[in-house]
């Protein structure tokens, strides 16, 4: 189908000041992005994924400015033994960053690929963004693919023995990033990696995620609460036999986020869990865009999303489970929540199920409601002020999010930082 | 220690009025029971109390030690004192019991100006009260009150009411849906609360659990006021008789 004109001229306007990288050997990938994108245009908000998410300030050629954000806060996993790459506005910093060797993980830089004539990640690279095109257009990403200025590639091929730490920082106000990651969990390999920090203006970050046979991947991401900041995540995670794939991610505050994830279950007995719990406080929107596919027998995949919305805040929450004909005992698990903390703020919500295999097990559940008052009575019944029962009941609220983190430290951690934002939220 | 004068309450959105004139004085040291048929006014009176929503005081007052419950939030009526046991203590999935417990105690003490107790001061003492109530280490962690029976449920309020130490304590139809034994555990919680510095108002429909917590004074609550009150003796004549007898002596 051709492109309307409106789109057409949309995305024209978009790419006409941007430049492919000069990228070596990812340079036919960048082409073939680019040419994806052409054919499916930027998004535009009657786009059936961008009915509840206004696309336009993501696809103007100009990023909207983002006044720098300094809460004086050591910033999230600031206290976990790990090892650090730090981005500012999108480019590696090597000073800040730790030395990327660590045992049982070969980490790149994605310039390095682009040079060297032969890379594992030369294969990888734009492949699952490609393949997670598919039912679904998914045009941020593949622009990210085009475009994509920096990066990593890990390969985990052992235990590590900290986790990888991404860091994006955002130094100037009119920033616009393209970061790319490619990372691949060998057999029986077993890895962490966190990513926190606003990176830009607007941040457009890609991560594809292949996890083979027996794998494990945790992913716990923190999107801190830099007002102006817009981000738009793009995660694909394709998983082998008996692997196992968990990404929790935390979002405060921030006037535009969208992160999408798009998972494939291509092994039997794989596992994936995607979780979140966004606090929004006023100008805030936040779309969680979820597509996970079964593929293989008697795979488990779990969504599991709350939102905390007060003046004004908008949460999205759209999230699909497509189990393939032949997928049989697959188990699908999928809720998303909010909590409404008043009458301004919305949660928009479209839940999916798409089921071409007999015997399976999936359900789902979507709910909105405001604070539970017979609890907020109880607590303060007993002498907590409203504030403290507030936020008593708002963690109680996300806990079953938070819960989908594996790691105990990283739970505390998450939970601490949450506590900290809602003091913060009282001023 | 709690005065109510002349109390009478409306249900907020229904404009129906629900207490009609409450006078009722309970001292320090003593136990006061108010029996009273279904829809009498009770759990209103306990409500209005505790300051929970929904309720509009038109006429009346209500001080503990002088001072002014019903301009109070909820939280500040527990500082100065004042414990509701509710009838249907509210579960709260997400909160731990033991969280919650040492939150409350300490939004307390912070309110009255005192230090936090220390995490070790508080476990000690919330293992050793949990112990006389059959409360287990499991009861603690869990959330609270999900999943818990109806026993369990109003052993937890006791453990709350042992550990907030208030100087007033109200008692919603602690009884209801409790076995005997169980019952025998809570009266035996509260008997050991009894104290000449603390008053007790216990709501309640039936007489048995009187047996347990032997009160100074009954009232008998109907259609919103108090009809009668007197010694224990009242509550024997109720069980003997019912409300119905006593309305239709009292008119």
């Amino acid at each position: 189908m051709a492109l309307d004109d409106t789109k057409h001229s949309a995305t024209e306007a978009r790419l006409a000041s941007m430049v492919v990288p000069d990228v070596g050997c990812t340079s036919e990938a960048r082409q073939e992005a680019l040419a994806r994108l052409r054919s499916m245009g930027l998004p535009h908000r009657r786009d059936e994924y961008w009915k509840f998410t206004r696309p336009d300030t993501l696809v103007q050629p100009e990023p909207p400015q983002a006044a720098l954000f300094d809460d004086g806060e050591a910033p999230v996993f600031d206290s976990f033994d790990r090892l650090k790459i730090v981005f500012v506005d999108g480019m590696f910093d090597p000073e800040l960053s730790d030395d990327l060797t660590l045992e049982g993980v070969v980490i790149d830089r994605l310039e390095d690929v682009c040079c060297s004539t032969e890379h594992w990640a030369e294969d990888f690279y734009g492949t699952l963004e490609a393949a997670g095109q598919v039912p679904v257009d998914r045009p941020l990403a593949a622009l990210n693919t085009a475009y994509a200025g920096d990066g990593v590639t890990i390969r985990v091929t052992g235990r590590p023995s900290k986790p990888i730490n991404l860091i994006y920082t955002h130094e100037a106000t009119a920033s616009d990033v393209f970061l790319h990651h490619v990372v691949r969990v060998e057999e029986g390999a077993c890895a962490t990696i966190l990513e926190n920090g606003p990176a830009a203006a607007r941040f457009n970050n890609c991560m594809e995620v292949d996890v083979a046979d027996g794998g494990t991947l945790h992913v716990v991401r923190a999107q801190g609460r830099d007002h102006e900041r817009r981000a738009v995540t793009n995660l694909f995670a394709r998983l082998g036999r008996e692997s196992v794939f968990k990404c929790f991610t935390l979002t405060a505050n921030g006037v535009l986020t969208r992160n999408e994830c798009v998972v494939t279950l291509t092994g039997d007995d794989a596992v994936a869990h995607v979780a979140g719990a966004a606090m929004g406080d006023g100008d805030f929107h936040q779309d969680d865009t979820v597509f996970i596919t079964h593929d293989a027998e008697r795979c488990e995949s779990r969504q599991v999303f709350k939102k905390v919305l007060s003046n004004g805040a908008v949460g999205v929450f759209q999230g699909k489970i497509l189990v393939k004909p032949g997928a049989q005992k697959t188990d699908g698990y999928q809720i998303s929540q909010s909590m409404l903390l008043d009458g301004d703020s919305e949660f928009l919500v479209k839940p999916e199920l798409e089921i071409y295999a007999d015997d399976v097990a999936c359900s789902h559940g979507s709910t909105s409601g405001a604070i539970d008052e017979d609890a907020l009575y109880y607590l303060r019944a007993r002498g907590l002020p409203k504030d403290i029962a507030t936020d008593l009941l708002t963690l109680a609220f996300v806990a079953e999010a938070v819960e989908e983190i594996e790691d105990d430290a990283l739970r505390e951690e998450i939970n601490g930082q949450l506590a900290t934002w809602l003091d913060w939220r009282k001023g | 220690m709690l005065e109510i004068k002349n109390l009478h309450v409306d249900l907020e959105d229904e404009e129906k009025s629900i207490l009609k004139g409450v006078d009722l004085t309970v001292e320090a040291g003593k136990v006061h029971a108010i029996m009273g048929p279904n829809g009498s006014g009770k759990s209103t009176l306990s409500y209005v109390l505790s300051g929970r929503d929904g309720y509009e005081v038109t006429q009346g007052s209500a001080t503990l030690d002088g001072v002014d419950l019903l301009a109070l939030e909820p939280e500040e009526r527990a500082a100065e004192g004042l414990f509701l046991a509710f009838q249907y203590p509210v579960e709260i999935p997400g909160v731990g019991n033991m969280t919650f417990l040492r939150t409350a105690v300490n939004a307390q003490r912070k309110a009255r100006g005192q230090d936090e107790m220390s995490a070790a001061d508080f476990l000690k003492e919330v293992r050793e009260k949990a112990k006389t109530l059959k409360i287990d280490a499991d009861m603690l962690k869990r959330p609270v009150n999900v999943g818990f029976s109806g026993g369990e449920k109003k052993r937890n309020e006791i453990l709350q009411m042992a550990m907030l130490a208030p100087k007033m304590c109200i008692l919603d139809e602690t009884d209801s849906g409790l076995d005997v034994d169980a019952m025998k555990l809570v009266a035996e919680g509260v008997n050991a609360l009894r104290d000449e510095g603390r008053g007790f108002l216990v709501i309640t429909h039936y007489q048995r659990l009187l047996d347990h917590i032997r009160p100074d004074v009954v009232h008998i609550m109907s259609e919103g006021r108090i009809i009668k009150s007197g010694g224990p003796e009242l509550a024997l004549e109720v069980e003997k008789n019912g409300y119905e007898n006593l309305k239709a002596e009292v008119a």
